[in-house]
């Protein structure tokens, strides 16, 4: 109990960021388009995972309302929309596909290095704790309410202008007579 | 360590050790002898129609679009929920009001989508 007591967070950790990795592996890779959005989904639960060890337990809570429930529901009527149900080839074949998979896979590592030796930007560093300290004095989900609806009032706002043209768009393309 | 999470923790590995027991030990145990009828899918007693891999209309985009952004609102109706009460005094006003811009702007959206008639199946 001793060992759990003081490595449990890194077990978990480890637990969900492999599950994380290897159901996005077992996504890209499945021939069934289907298959690939439930295994997006057994990711997206490891994310939320992660983030309630981050002591980020509403972002977890809405990383399965909103991409696991919401987001998944609307990729799998996209799949079955374009009725991929069927085995498909694709154009990308051979060396040509090949190379640009590795360009851009080199690409993101270079990004992903590049930005482990950026120092964050002072604006959204904190010390160490200290969101388990904020979660501690006001309540989990008042700590990220006080900043969005006083610092972050105008992004806040403006997400409802987001939320507009989304609104609009989706009813524009799908009730377009074709 | 988030020690509340722990029994949820436990009851998730417990949960998937059942599962994965009841399907492995039906698997293994039950006896199978596999006819032409016990092969076809079952739908709800009903000779199938058809192949599942058909096209589905695109009104059931439609509304699964629409559910998606009216519950990321309802999402930010939550944290604003929780300081509303706490914040007292003219602070109170003043989250009201943010809020009901936000609302504001979404009821054009919910007006043009009752008027373009995309609530409607028909």
């Amino acid at each position: 109990m001793t060992w759990l007591a003081a490595h449990g967070t890194e077990a978990i950790f480890w637990w969900f960021g492999s599950l994380a990795m290897v159901s996005a592996a077992l996504c890209i890779t499945r021939r069934n388009p289907v298959f690939s959005g439930l295994w997006l989904i057994v990711t997206l639960f490891s994310i939320a995972a992660l983030f309630v060890i981050l002591d980020a337990q509403f972002i977890a809570v809405l990383q399965v309302l909103v991409y696991a429930g919401a987001i998944m529901v609307l990729f799998l009527f996209v799949i079955m929309l374009l009725n991929l149900g069927r085995q498909v080839t694709t154009d990308l074949k051979g060396p040509t596909g090949a190379g640009i998979a590795v360009g851009l896979a080199g690409l993101l590592l270079f990004q992903l290095l590049i930005l482990r030796h950026a120092a964050p930007s002072e604006v959204i560093t904190l010390p160490a704790g200290s969101v388990a300290r904020l979660a501690q004095e006001q309540g989990l989900v008042a700590s990220i309410a006080r900043p969005l609806f006083d610092t972050y009032l105008l992004p806040f706002e403006v997400t409802s202008i987001l939320l507009l043209a989304a609104l609009v768009g989706a009813v524009v393309l799908a009730m377009r007579k074709l | 360590m988030n020690q509340p999470y722990l029994s949820f923790l436990l009851l998730l590995a417990f949960v998937a050790f059942n599962a994965g027991a009841l399907i492995g030990m039906s698997h293994l145990l039950a006896p199978r002898k596999p006819t032409p009828v016990k092969e076809t899918p079952y739908e709800s007693g009903m000779p199938p129609l058809g192949d599942a891999h058909e096209r589905f209309s695109v009104k059931f985009y439609l509304v699964a679009m629409l559910f998606i952004i009216f519950d990321i609102e309802t999402v930010f109706l939550i944290p604003w929920g929780t300081i509303f009460f706490a914040a007292g005094g003219p602070g109170m006003g003043f989250l009201l009001i943010e809020m009901l811009v936000f609302i504001a702007i979404l009821a054009v959206g919910y007006v043009y989508v009752w008027k373009r008639g995309a609530l409607e199946w028909g």
